[in-house]
C-alpha cells in the first residue's frame, strides 16, 4: 500500500479478511451498488473467518496495519455451521492480549456483513477507517520480533 | 500495455509426479509445475467495457504488473470473460509457456468458474488462477478517488500475483455415488418425493413414524380452491408407494442417527412392533370389535374413540391392524391379562412377543420432508382452547365435515359459526411472526362449505390480513363472499364462554368500520397456523441441518437452491421447509426428488478440492483441530508408531478452522495456507516480498 498519494499522506492502511460466503459477497453488493466507502483498506478472502488465525492478524500489525477488520457472517450463518463463533472467542482472546503489546483494541474489529447488507459493510468499513485514523500509525511498545516469535 | 519477456526454456515439465496422493486429478493437470524453474506469470487487467477502465487507469496498471517478479506478461483488454478475451489467454498460455494466470476483472463469483476452465481447456491445473477483483472493489465504490483507484487496483493485483506464485495445482477425489435415496416421511411430500425417484429407477427407503403413511392431507375434508375429496385424491398416491417395486415402506419407524457423507449415508432406522403379523393379518377387524380400551382417535383429532387394537383409518397404508402398547391391558400389565384379541382373530396374527427391529441401511442421497405441527392453540390463552367445549381448531373442523359419512365425528355445530384467523401465525407473543400460507384459504373453504351444506347458517371470519395470492384463490375467496360468508377485519382479543349455555361470545373492533362488535357463535374454529414438526427439531440435530429463525429448516439458497441444504445430498421437501399448500409442497417434493437424480446419475462427484492437509513431523496430537471439525473430518490416528491427525477428505468441506486453530501450523487449508495469507498480506502492506528479498 502507498502512502504518498494525492490525498495527503499517513493515509490509514487497514487489512479486511472477509469470508467468502457472506462478507465477501457483501462488499461485492457494496460495490454493485456503487456506494462510495474511503479506499484505504485491502481485503483478503478467506473461506470462512474461522480461518483466519491470531498469527496473521499479529503479522499484519507487525507489517505495518493501522488496522485489521475480521468480516464475517452472522451468528447462526456460518457457511460451515459455526466457524464465527469460533471466531468471535478467538478474537475476544486476542483483543486482550492487544493491549499488552501496546496495540489499541480497537484497532481490532470484528463484525458480521450478511451477503445483502453492502450498506453495512461500508458503514462498517468508513466506521473503521474513521477510528483508526485518529489513533494515526500503529507505535508498538514491543519490538516486531517478540510480536512475531 | 504488453510487455513480454524473453522466453525461458521450458519450466514446465510434461510429467504429473509419481507420489500422488490423489486418486484422480481434476482435469488439466497434465503438466505439473516444477517448483525448481522460475515461473511464468501472466496477468490481465480488464476494462469491463468501461465499468472498470473508466476510473482505473488499465493500461497503468497493466504496465505496473508486467515490472513485478516472475511477471512473463501483462495485458490489458476490453473484455476478458468474452471468448476473445478468453482466447488471448489460450494463445499466450500456449505461446509464453505461463504457468499462473491472475486475472484483474470482476469479483471471482462471476468468472472464476469460467477462467478456471480456460486453464483446463490450456492444459494447466485450474488452481493456478487468481482473480483481482478491481471492479467491485475499486471503480466502483471509489469512483470519487480515481487516482487512488488506480493504485489500489494495482495493489489487489499484485496481492493476486502474490497469491498465485504460491499457488498448488489441486485435485480431488472421485467419491462414487449409487441410486438409494431415503426418504423421511410419508405425507404427500415424502410420498410425492418417493414414486418419482422409485419412477426413476432409483431405490427409494421410505421411513415414516406413523403406523400409515399419508401425513397431515389424509386428515382434510377438501383441498382448496379446487374442492377435490382430499382422500380421494391421495389414496392412489398412497396405494402407489408398496405397489412400487423399487420403494421399500418402513412404517412405524423413525431414523435415530445417520452419519456419513453423499454417496455414503449410513442410516440407522428402528421399527416399533405392530404386535400384528401384518403378512397374516387381513384387517376383517373382528380384534377390533372384542378390544375393551378405548382410548381417543388421533386421526380424528380426538372427537371419536378407537380401540387399543386399531387401524389408523380407512384408507391408511398398509392397511393392517396394529396395537398400541401403550393402552393394551396386556402389553401394560403383562402376564396372562385380557388378550382377547388374540383369541378372536381367525388368522392368528396377534403376536404379544414381537420386538423392535433395527435396520442399517446404507443410502446415497436423502430428502427430509418431515412436515409441520399443527399450532397448539392452548398457548394463546385468551381463546380457551382446550377449556371451552365449543372452540376447536381446523384441523377439527376438517374431520367434522370430512366427506367420510359414516366415519367422521359426528358433532352439533350450530347455526352461528366463528373463524378466528392467524392463530399462533403473525403473532410475535406465541413467537411466530411469520404468515402460516394456509389458514386464510382453508378458513375460506371451511366457511363456505358450511354455509353453502346449509344456507341458514351464519358464518363469519375475522381476519387480520386475508391473503389469497395463488391460482385460483382470489376467484375462491369472491366465491365465498357471493355464498354470504361474512368477513370481518379485525383480531378477537378475548373469548368468553357462557357458562350455561356453552356459546361462545367475541368481542371484537372491526377495523375497517370501527365498530366495536360483540356478538354470540355457538362454534368457534381456531384457524391454527404450522409450526415445525417435532420430527424437524431432531432430523435437524441427526443430519446437522441448519434451521431459518423460524425453525423450519433453511434451504442452500432462497431463490436458486429452494430445495437444497448445505449438507451435500441433503434435499428437503415440503412444509418441513416452511409453511405451504399441497401443490407447492408436492412441486417441492419433485424438484428435490429431481434434485437427488440430478447428483445420482453422474455416478461419481468430485470432492472439495480445498481441503485440509496435515504435516505429520509437525503435528503434536493436540487434538484441537479433532475439536474444532464442524464435519468430523478429522482424527488422531496411530501412524509409524506417531500419533497424528489425519483428514478425511471426503468429509472435509475446507473451511480452514483446523488450520486457523492448530498451534503448530500442521493443519493447513488448501490454496489457504498460511505462507499464502502472508504473501497476500505483505503485498496488501507493501512489504516488498519478491522471492529471496524478504527479511
Ligand atoms: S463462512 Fe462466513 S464466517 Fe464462516
Amino acid at each position: 500500500m502507498n502512502n504518498d498519494d494525492n490525498y495527503g499522506n499517513n493515509v490509514p492502511q487497514i487489512v479486511a479478511f472477509c469470508c467468502n460466503w457472506c462478507s465477501y459477497a457483501g462488499a461485492d453488493a457494496a460495490g454493485t451498488s456503487r456506494l462510495q466507502t474511503k479506499p484505504h483498506f485491502r481485503i483478503i478472502r478467506t473461506m470462512c473467518s474461522s480461518r483466519v488465525e491470531p498469527d496473521l492478524i499479529m503479522e499484519a500489525f507487525r507489517k505495518g496495519a493501522w488496522g485489521v477488520l475480521i468480516l464475517g457472517c452472522h451468528p447462526g450463518d456460518c457457511h460451515y455451521k459455526n466457524g464465527n463463533y469460533k471466531t468471535d472467542r478467538r478474537i475476544r482472546l486476542l483483543r486482550k492480549t492487544l493491549a499488552q503489546f501496546g496495540i489499541e483494541p480497537e484497532r481490532l474489529r470484528l463484525d458480521w456483513v450478511s451477503a445483502s447488507e453492502g450498506a453495512r459493510f461500508t458503514r462498517i468499513v468508513d466506521e473503521t477507517i474513521e477510528a483508526v485514523q485518529k489513533l494515526g500509525p500503529l507505535n508498538l511498545a514491543v519490538p516486531c520480533e517478540v510480536i512475531h516469535e | 500495455m504488453t510487455r513480454i519477456r524473453p522466453n525461458y526454456e521450458d519450466r514446465v515439465s510434461a510429467e504429473k509426479p509419481e507420489e500422488t496422493i490423489y486418486e484422480r486429478w481434476v482435469g488439466g493437470l497434465l503438466r505439473y509445475i516444477d517448483e525448481e524453474k522460475n515461473m511464468r506469470i501472466g496477468v490481465y487487467v480488464c476494462h469491463c467495457g468501461g465499468n472498470i477502465s473508466e476510473v482505473v487507469d488499465v493500461k497503468k496498471v497493466a504496465a505496473l504488473m508486467g515490472e513485478q517478479a516472475d511477471v512473463t506478461l501483462a495485458r490489458d483488454y476490453e473484455h476478458m470473460c468474452s471468448e476473445a478475451g478468453q482466447k488471448i489467454v489460450l494463445d499466450d498460455i500456449a505461446e509464453h509457456n505461463l504457468d499462473r494466470i491472475v486475472i484483474a476483472a470482476c469479483s471471482p463469483q462471476f468468472h472464476e468458474k469460467t477462467f478456471r476452465a480456460t486453464l483446463v481447456k490450456a492444459g494447466l491445473n485450474p488452481y493456478m488462477l487468481e482473480i483481482a477483483n478491481i471492479r467491485e472493489q475499486c471503480s466502483w465504490p471509489h469512483f470519487d478517488y480515481p487516482d487512488y483507484a488506480t493504485l489500489k487496483a494495482k495493489d489487489l493485483t499484485n496481492i493476486a500475483v502474490a497469491k498465485v506464485r504460491l499457488d498448488e495445482p489441486l485435485g480431488s477425489k472421485a467419491i462414487p455415488i449409487g441410486k438409494r435415496v431415503l426418504v423421511i416421511g410419508g405425507g404427500i411430500a415424502g410420498i410425492q418425493a418417493s414414486l418419482d425417484l422409485g419412477d426413476a429407477g432409483f431405490q427409494v427407503y421410505l421411513v415414516e413414524k406413523e403406523p400409515s403413511i399419508g401425513g397431515k392431507m389424509a386428515q382434510l375434508s377438501r383441498t382448496f380452491p379446487t374442492e377435490d375429496c382430499s382422500a380421494c385424491i391421495l389414496s392412489p398416491k398412497m396405494a402407489d408407494v408398496p405397489a412400487n417395486s423399487n420403494i421399500t415402506m418402513l412404517t412405524n419407524s423413525e431414523v435415530v442417527s445417520i452419519n456419513g457423507y453423499v454417496g455414503n449415508f449410513e442410516a440407522t432406522i428402528h421399527e416399533k412392533p405392530r404386535y400384528v403379523d401384518v403378512d397374516k393379518c387381513v384387517t376383517c377387524r373382528v380384534c377390533e370389535e372384542k378390544c375393551p380400551v378405548k382410548v381417543p382417535d388421533e386421526f380424528q383429532e380426538g372427537m371419536k374413540n378407537r380401540k387399543a387394537i386399531y387401524v389408523p383409518f380407512d384408507f391408511a397404508v398398509p392397511y393392517r391392524h396394529l396395537i398400541d402398547e401403550s393402552v393394551c391391558l396386556r402389553l401394560t400389565k403383562g402376564g396372562e391379562v385380557c388378550g382377547l384379541c388374540q383369541k378372536v382373530c381367525p388368522h392368528d396374527a396377534v403376536d404379544f412377543n414381537q420386538q423392535p427391529r433395527t435396520h442399517e441401511i446404507v443410502v446415497d442421497t436423502i430428502i427430509v420432508a418431515t412436515g409441520y405441527d399443527v399450532f397448539d392453540a392452548r398457548l394463546k390463552k385468551a381463546y380457551g382452547f382446550g377449556k371451552y367445549e365449543n372452540v376447536i381448531n381446523g384441523l377439527q373442523m376438517e374431520r367434522i365435515i370430512s366427506c367420510d359419512a359414516e366415519g367422521k365425528p359426528l358433532r352439533d355445530i350450530g347455526k352461528r359459526i366463528a373463524f378466528i384467523q392467524c392463530v399462533g401465525s403473525r403473532d410475535e407473543q406465541v413467537g411466530n411472526e411469520y404468515c402460516s400460507r394456509i389458514c386464510c384459504m382453508y378458513a375460506t373453504k371451511l366457511s363456505q362449505l358450511l354455509k353453502r351444506a346449509d344456507p341458514s347458517r351464519e358464518v363469519y371470519v375475522f381476519y387480520t390480513d386475508l391473503r389469497s395470492f395463488g391460482k385460483g384463490f382470489e376467484e375462491y375467496y369472491k366465491r365465498a363472499q357471493d355464498t354470504g360468508v361474512k368477513f370481518v377485519r379485525g383480531r378477537p382479543a378475548e373469548l368468553t364462554e357462557d357458562r350455561k349455555t356453552k356459546k361462545i361470545t367475541i368481542k371484537v373492533e372491526d377495523t375497517l368500520s370501527r365498530q366495536m362488535l360483540e356478538s354470540e357463535f355457538d362454534l368457534v374454529v381456531l384457524s391454527t397456523g404450522m409450526v415445525p414438526s417435532q420430527g424437524t427439531e431432531s432430523i435437524s440435530k441427526i443430519l446437522r441441518l441448519n434451521k431459518s429463525p423460524d425453525g423450519f429448516l433453511r434451504e442452500a439458497h432462497p431463490k436458486f437452491k429452494p430445495v437444497d441444504t448445505l449438507q451435500e445430498g441433503v434435499f428437503v421437501a415440503g412444509t418441513v421447509q416452511g409453511p405451504k399448500d399441497i401443490p407447492d409442497t408436492v412441486a417441492q417434493a419433485s424438484a428435490a426428488a429431481s434434485r437427488a437424480i440430478r447428483l445420482m446419475n453422474q455416478g461419481e462427484l468430485e470432492a472439495e478440492p480445498i481441503t485440509a492437509q496435515i504435516n505429520e513431523d509437525l503435528c503434536g496430537a493436540c487434538g484441537t483441530c479433532v475439536s474444532v471439525c464442524p464435519y468430523d473430518a478429522l482424527k488422531l490416528v496411530e501412524k509409524e508408531e506417531k500419533k497424528v491427525a489425519e483428514c478425511n477428505e471426503v468429509l472435509c468441506k475446507g473451511c480452514g478452522s483446523c488450520a486457523g486453530a492448530c498451534p503448530t501450523g500442521a493443519a493447513q487449508q488448501k490454496h489457504f495456507k498460511t505462507t499464502m495469507i502472508r504473501a497476500m498480506l505483505d503485498a496488501a502492506l507493501g512489504v516488498d516480498a519478491t522471492p529471496g528479498k524478504e527479511a
